[in-house]
């Protein structure tokens, strides 16, 4: 695998995941809680949708064969998208919402904080940027993980069914495979045992103050690496990219 | 009240008079009559009211947004609505009246939104038309609300009307591009056009002898300018702009006035505008539903936060 292949698959990565669960967080544009909420949301969507047009906008430099960020987000297939399982698990209720994002929150929280310092440069100041907008978002969901984990007794319940519902996609947010070695040994992208030490010691304590419970099983789902993802994704995509691929000759 | 009171009320109505016709604004704490306090709720929860519903059409197509840059747009654009939404309620408030209050009265269907949102998003082009025309008719009204006599909503409107024009632009600049493409893109802006020019022409509101403006929220300028002449600044500013990218405003007796030089349009339908009004519009059943379902759907959320926030303090103690 050479240089140019891996950074390509590692900018569909974080692009794909970044388009996903912004797509998912927009879903609930005007039926938020509180209207604050609903602020929030959209906000954080925006965010996603900018660095997923950031990284994708990369990923085709790189690519260098003429696709463009919107190529890359309306016409691959459900099985070229490379984003976490985790991101386009539906919304379900504010509780599943509140913890795929903390998970997912903490996640980047470390992986972009080590991007910062990756021997590209381009990843490093996307990385710079984004970590900015991350920070914020982790502020206000782990605000929310205390608030419904240890808020009354249906919140609890519902934080509790969320995060056993949620805990098996986070397994394979560590998985290595030769796109992760080869960027490794070239110092652009981070030793993912390393994230996972720090993602652990990060979630931990706090879902024990919200008051919950990691479930007990062992069991993690992967695939997104391979482009394998839960029936979930086929029909976000098919609503995403309805409109873009109904006038392949239009300009937007 | 007893013959003191009224001269003394009397005496604060010529005060509060006084101060509007010197150009000065009426604060929060300031003495106000009862119906000043009242058509101002009234008028101002209508207004967060129609941001709020507003994010619903528009937010329908964020998913499907055609590209990236587009999806983006749309985003900001609709956090903007919330925000309004929000600075309004906040506004209101100001008249002792509560935000929950308030949003019961949408819920229950006592408080009114714009008739507007109560047609659907049927296409990508209607993104463009309601940016483009709801926003454009929109700001022409708030332009003129900014020179009200409330400090808080003229306020208010000062500030929203800058985030309009940018709405306003985004709009125009989707139909532009539409009406320059593909031949089915520029069927598409059309027929957007087609079906939000007359509501976007009623939404401001009956005609000036259907809805005679009384001289009183005139002159305490609640109410700036009447309906028919927002109306037809709207069509003179909108008309042209259409002309500009190609299409056609689907009114076969629209025509310039060389003498007045104002647009003169054709009869309008204000029987359908009135059945909107009554709850009878394409959309009306089902944006009320969402707005109650997101309620009902947040009511535990709520509660929790309120809860957490208890223990919180109680610890604190
Ligand atoms: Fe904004
Ligand atoms: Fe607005
Ligand atoms: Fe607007």
């Amino acid at each position: 695998m050479t240089l140019q292949q891996a950074k390509f698959q590692y900018l569909l990565r974080l692009g794909d995941s970044s388009l996903i669960i912004g797509h998912r967080l927009s879903e609930w544009c005007g039926s938020g809680p509180i209207l604050e909420e609903d602020i929030a949301l959209i906000n954080i969507a925006l965010d996603f949708v900018g660095n997923a047009t950031a990284f994708l906008g990369y990923a085709a430099t790189v690519e260098g064969n003429g696709r463009t960020e919107d190529d890359l987000a309306y016409l691959r297939n459900e099985r070229e998208f490379r984003n976490l399982l985790i991101t386009e698990q539906p919304n379900g209720d504010y509780a599943s919402t509140i913890t795929r994002q903390f998970l997912y929150d903490v996640y980047t929280y470390y992986l972009y904080d080590a991007l910062k310092s990756s021997k590209d440069e381009t990843i490093a100041a996307l990385a710079t940027k984004s970590h900015k907008e991350i920070t914020y978002h982790l502020r206000h969901t782990t605000e929310w993980m205390y608030r419904l984990g240890d808020g009354t007794a249906e919140s609890h319940e519902r934080m509790q069914n969320a995060m056993n519902d949620l805990w098996m996609f986070t397994g394979e947010m560590f998985d290595m495979d030769e796109v992760d070695q080869t960027l490794i040994k070239e110092g652009v992208a981070p030793d993912l045992n390393k994230i996972k030490e720090q993602w652990e010691a990060h979630v931990k304590p706090v879902i024990a103050e919200a008051t919950l419970q990691i479930p007990s099983y062992n069991f993690k789902q992967k695939g997104s690496r391979e482009g394998k993802h839960s029936e979930h994704l086929g029909f976000l995509l098919a609503e995403m990219q309805s409109v873009h691929r109904a006038f392949p000759d239009a300009k937007w | 009240m007893n013959f003191i009171g009224i001269m003394e009320d009397e005496k604060k109505l010529a005060a509060f008079e006084a101060k509007i016709a010197s150009g000065q604004k009426i604060e929060p704490k300031d003495w106000m009559p009862e119906a000043y306090r009242k058509q101002l709720i009234r008028m101002m929860s209508q207004h967060a009211h129609s941001e709020i519903v507003g994010m619903l059409p528009e937010g329908n197509w964020i998913t499907r947004a055609p590209n990236l840059r587009r999806k983006a747009i749309l985003l900001a654009k609709v956090q903007d609505e919330a925000g309004h939404g929000l600075y309004l309620y906040s506004a209101t408030e100001t008249l002792g009246i509560d935000r929950t209050e308030l949003l019961d009265q949408l819920h229950t269907g006592k408080a009114k939104y714009s008739s507007i949102f109560n047609y659907p998003t049927l296409t990508w082009a209607d993104i463009g038309a309601i940016g483009w025309l709801v926003d454009g008719a929109a700001i022409m009204n708030q332009t003129a609300l900014a020179r009200g006599s409330y400090g808080p909503y003229s306020r208010a409107m000062v500030r929203i009307c800058k985030e309009e024009s940018f709405h306003n632009r985004q709009g125009y600049e989707i139909m532009m591009h539409l009406a320059q493409g593909t031949p089915e893109q520029k069927a598409m802006a059309q027929d957007a056009l087609n079906r939000w020019w007359w509501p976007s022409i009623m939404m401001l509101g009956p005609s000036d002898d259907q809805s005679p403006n009384s001289d009183q929220l005139m002159r305490w300028k609640v109410k700036m300018e009447s309906n028919d002449a927002i109306r037809q600044r709207f069509i003179d500013r909108t008309v042209p702009q259409a002309d500009f990218i190609g299409l056609s405003i689907p009114d076969k007796d629209l025509k310039f006035n060389e003498q007045t030089g104002h647009y003169e349009h054709g009869p309008i339908n204000w029987e359908e505008f009135f059945e909107v009004i009554k709850g009878n519009g394409p959309c009306n059943a089902k944006r009320l539903k969402a707005r109650n379902d997101a309620d009902k759907k947040g009511r535990w959320v709520r509660d929790a936060a309120m809860a957490y926030a208890e223990k919180k303090k109680a610890k604190a103690a």
